[in-house]
C-alpha cells in the first residue's frame, strides 16, 4: 500500500531518509518548472533543484504540516531561486546591441505595425529573456509571480517572505525598471 | 522609424515611436504562453538520494568531532579555573611544615613508628 505525504515525512524524521524519496520523484516536476523560470542554462537549472531538496531535507523538520507539503516546498523554491539570481547578476548592464536577426526583425514589425508583431514566437521569447535577465534579483521575481504567473499579492508575499506593502512598492519600481531596460533596447536598436 | 541621430530628447521621440507600454504588455503576454516544461533529468531522484547519504555521514562524524572539541574546551576552562584558584588563594601557613613535608610524613608514618619502636 501507497504511504501519504504525512506518513513519508513522520518516517524521515524517524531517520529512514529512504522515505524522502518518493517525495522528491513526485514534486521535482514542479521544482523544475519553476527553477526554469529564473535559469537559462540547464545545469543550473539542476543546481538549484539539487539545492532545494537539499534544503528540505535538512529543514524537514520545521514542516509543521498545517500547509499541504508542496506549499512548504513551493516557499523553498521560490526563495532559493531568488537567491540564485541574487548571486549571478550577470548582463545587467551590457547593451542591446548583439539582438539576434529574428529579435531585430520582431522589433522592426513591432515599430511599424504593433498588432502585426506575433506574441508567441521565438524571436518575441528571447527578447523577453534578455530583458528578465537584465532585471534586478527583486524586480525579476516579481515580475516573474506577479506579472507572469499571474498570482496575487498576498500570496507572493507568502512565497518570499517579504510583507504585502514590500511586495507592492517592489512590483511597482520592478514595473519602472522593466519599461526603463525596454526604453534603453530601443535606443540601442534605434539611436 | 528613427534610423539616425537628430536633435532633442532621443527617449521622448522613442516613446513617440514605439509604445513601450504595449511591448512591454506584448512581451510579458509572449512569456506567459511560453511555460517552462517541468521535464526532470533521469534518475535525478537517485542523485538527490546519494547526495544525502554522503551528507548523512559527515554529519555524524561532525556531531562527534563538535562533542570532543566541547568536551576539551571545558576541561582546559576547569584546569585553568583550578590553577587560578591555587595561585591566588592565600596560602594556611602552618608552624613549619609546608604540604609536601606534611604529605612525606604522612606517608611515611608507618615507617617511621616502625624505626622508633625497639
Amino acid at each position: 500500500m501507497e504511504r501519504t505525504e504525512a506518513e513519508l515525512i513522520a518516517a524521515v524524521l524517524k531517520g529512514d531518509s529512504a522515505s524522502f524519496e518518493p517525495l522528491v520523484q513526485k514534486y521535482s516536476p514542479r521544482v523544475f518548472a519553476t527553477a526554469r523560470r529564473y535559469a537559462r542554462r540547464e545545469s543550473e537549472v539542476e543546481d538549484i533543484a539539487q539545492e532545494v531538496w537539499l534544503k528540505a531535507f535538512e529543514k524537514l523538520n520545521g514542516f509543521r504540516g498545517e500547509a499541504p507539503f508542496e506549499h512548504w516546498l513551493m516557499r523553498m523554491t521560490v526563495r532559493t531561486c531568488y537567491d540564485f539570481l541574487r548571486g549571478h547578476q550577470r548582463n545587467r548592464e551590457s547593451s542591446f546591441s548583439d539582438l539576434t536577426e529574428p529579435e531585430n526583425d520582431w522589433l522592426d514589425r513591432f515599430v511599424t505595425a504593433p498588432e502585426t508583431a506575433a506574441e508567441n514566437v521565438e524571436a518575441a521569447r528571447l527578447l523577453i529573456g534578455r530583458v528578465l535577465e537584465r532585471l534586478s534579483p527583486p524586480a525579476r521575481l516579481v515580475i516573474t509571480l506577479l506579472e507572469i504567473e499571474d498570482r496575487s499579492v498576498k500570496e507572493i508575499s507568502k512565497l518570499t517572505g517579504w510583507s504585502v506593502p514590500l511586495v507592492k512598492v517592489r512590483a511597482f519600481r520592478a514595473r519602472a525598471e522593466m519599461r526603463k531596460i525596454l526604453a534603453k533596447m530601443a535606443k540601442d536598436k534605434y539611436l | 522609424m528613427i534610423v539616425t541621430r537628430s536633435s532633442g530628447s532621443a527617449s521622448k521621440k522613442i516613446r513617440v515611436r514605439m509604445n513601450l507600454a504595449e511591448l512591454q504588455r506584448k512581451l510579458i503576454a509572449t512569456a506567459r504562453a511560453n511555460v517552462p516544461g517541468d521535464r526532470v533529468p533521469y534518475a535525478f531522484e537517485k542523485r538527490v538520494m546519494a547526495l544525502l547519504a554522503s551528507r548523512v555521514a559527515p554529519e555524524n562524524l561532525d556531531l562527534w568531532v563538535r562533542g570532543l572539541w566541547r568536551a576539551a574546551v571545558s576541561c582546559v576552562a576547569v584546569a585553568l579555573l583550578c590553577g587560578a584558584w591555587a595561585f591566588l588563594t592565600p596560602t594556611i601557613t602552618t608552624s613549619s611544615t609546608d604540604l609536601s613535608q606534611d604529605f612525606e610524613n604522612t606517608l611515611l608514618a608507618s615507617v617511621n613508628q616502625g624505626d622508633q619502636t625497639p
